[in-house]
């Protein structure tokens, strides 16, 4: 028991140092790989805290996705201005982040001995909602609403990135071109790792009804494999202006309504599933949601319109 | 032949322990890139494939153990790529592809 004690002290050690690292210091390029490093290191505390969905998201989002978003931001912020923001906006910005830490400190501290647990409640219906894993019973049936919700914050996001594009680009490729500047080994890489790599993500998306997995995390490795294909240079961005793109951006949030207000008419209430029904109808959901997660997720990295249609 | 199997297991993970932590140190003290690169994939193909080797016998045949092995081969390539693209960086950017 002392020495798996001993693990958690050590990994929350450098969880602090890494993450300090990542405040510190003063290159955009050192923060970013500390953040990543982060992400993975957080990633090992939740399977260290038996907690394997959580790890897998954190692995996608916080170790994959947020620091390709990171890495792009920073070189965009590297060829366009090297301007800091002014010691007013940084302190006001520390404070903030000073007083949120505090308050999550606080809550943390101030939680009763014996934490309220709804996990046996959980447990009780899952047979209803025909999933193995607990964890998806709760994203897809119990609290579907804010999985729905969390699609549309994604969608915003998109919208206000490619409302940073400029007029006469509107509907055009993202200017994210690599064909020119590619070599052989990210070339074979993009050829060998990609069809494995979707392989893998819809495995993912699958076995997340039983398993650790889901469509969030099986999205994020999807939309890696995008990526990779387009820092090869054997694909290119698609047009922002294409019909078929803005209908797979949002299909995860229709299917989720559609399935929602026929809640109404099918099950007596709004997202409520019809009896025997509910596994099909997740699955239908979760298959537009993987869609949807992995296209949004390769059209923030991209980034916004850059040539003309 | 089940204990037999557990001490391979044994034997095999703590080796492939070592080649990481002999990867680590030689990434923090060997002199230049080229060099810490190599002690870096010595750890990822020695040290990931020994500890794959060693669970191999612990895990649901066969889907399990496939899927450990795809995990190494994956990792492989993964590693290989990136090594050669650190490398070229290095030597000054120069694709002779």
């Amino acid at each position: 028991m002392n020495a798996v004690y001993g693990l958690f002290a050590g990994l929350s050690a450098l969880l602090l140092v890494v993450a300090g690292f990542a405040v510190v210091t003063r290159r955009h390029f050192a923060a970013v790989v500390g953040f990543t490093a982060f992400g993975l290191l957080l990633s090992l505390a939740w399977v260290a805290l038996a907690a394997p969905d959580v790890a897998l998201t954190e692995a996608a989002v916080g170790g994959g996705v947020t620091g390709v978003l990171l890495l792009s931001a920073s070189v965009q912020m590297r060829a366009k201005m090297e301007v800091l923001p002014s010691w007013g906006v940084r302190f006001i910005a520390a404070v903030l982040a000073a007083i949120v830490t505090a308050g999550l400190m606080l809550v943390v501290l101030m939680l009763p001995d014996e934490a309220p647990t709804l996990a046996p409640a959980a447990k009780e219906s899952l047979a209803f909602t025909g999933m193995g894993n607990p964890a998806t019973a709760v994203l897809m049936a119990y609290r579907a609403l804010d999985t729905m919700l969390e699609k549309v914050v994604l969608l915003l996001a998109l919208v206000a990135v490619w409302s940073l594009g400029r007029d006469h680009f509107w509907g055009g490729r993202p200017d994210f071109d690599f064909s020119t500047q590619t070599s052989g080994p990210l070339l074979l890489l993009a050829r060998v790792l990609v069809p494995v790599g979707v392989l893998v993500g819809i495995y993912l998306f699958w076995v997340g009804a039983d398993e650790p997995g889901g469509a969030f995390a099986g999205g994020a490795l999807i939309a890696a494999m995008g990526l990779l294909a387009f820092f090869a240079g054997v694909a290119r961005p698609p047009l922002v202006g294409s019909g078929w793109l803005r209908w797979a951006v949002v299909a995860g949030i229709a299917v989720f309504l559609i399935v929602g207000f026929g809640g109404f008419w099918g099950a007596g209430d709004f997202l409520a599933y019809p009896d025997g029904l509910a596994k099909p109808v997740i699955v239908v959901i979760e298959v537009a949601m993987t869609l949807s997660i992995a296209l949004t997720l390769v059209l923030l990295v991209v980034g916004p319109p850059g040539r003309r249609p | 032949m089940s204990e037999a199997l557990d001490v391979f297991t044994r034997i095999a993970v703590s080796l492939g322990a070592m080649f990481f932590l002999a990867g680590t140190v030689g990434l923090l003290r060997f002199p230049d890139t080229l060099s810490r690169l190599h002690a870096l994939t010595k750890a990822d193909n020695l040290g990931l494939g020994l500890i794959v080797l060693g669970l191999l016998p612990q895990v649901a045949w066969p889907f399990g153990a496939l899927k450990l092995v795809l995990v190494w081969v994956l990792v492989l390539a993964a590693s290989a790529a990136s090594s050669q693209l650190v490398a070229r960086k290095v030597r000054g950017g120069k694709d002779r592809s």
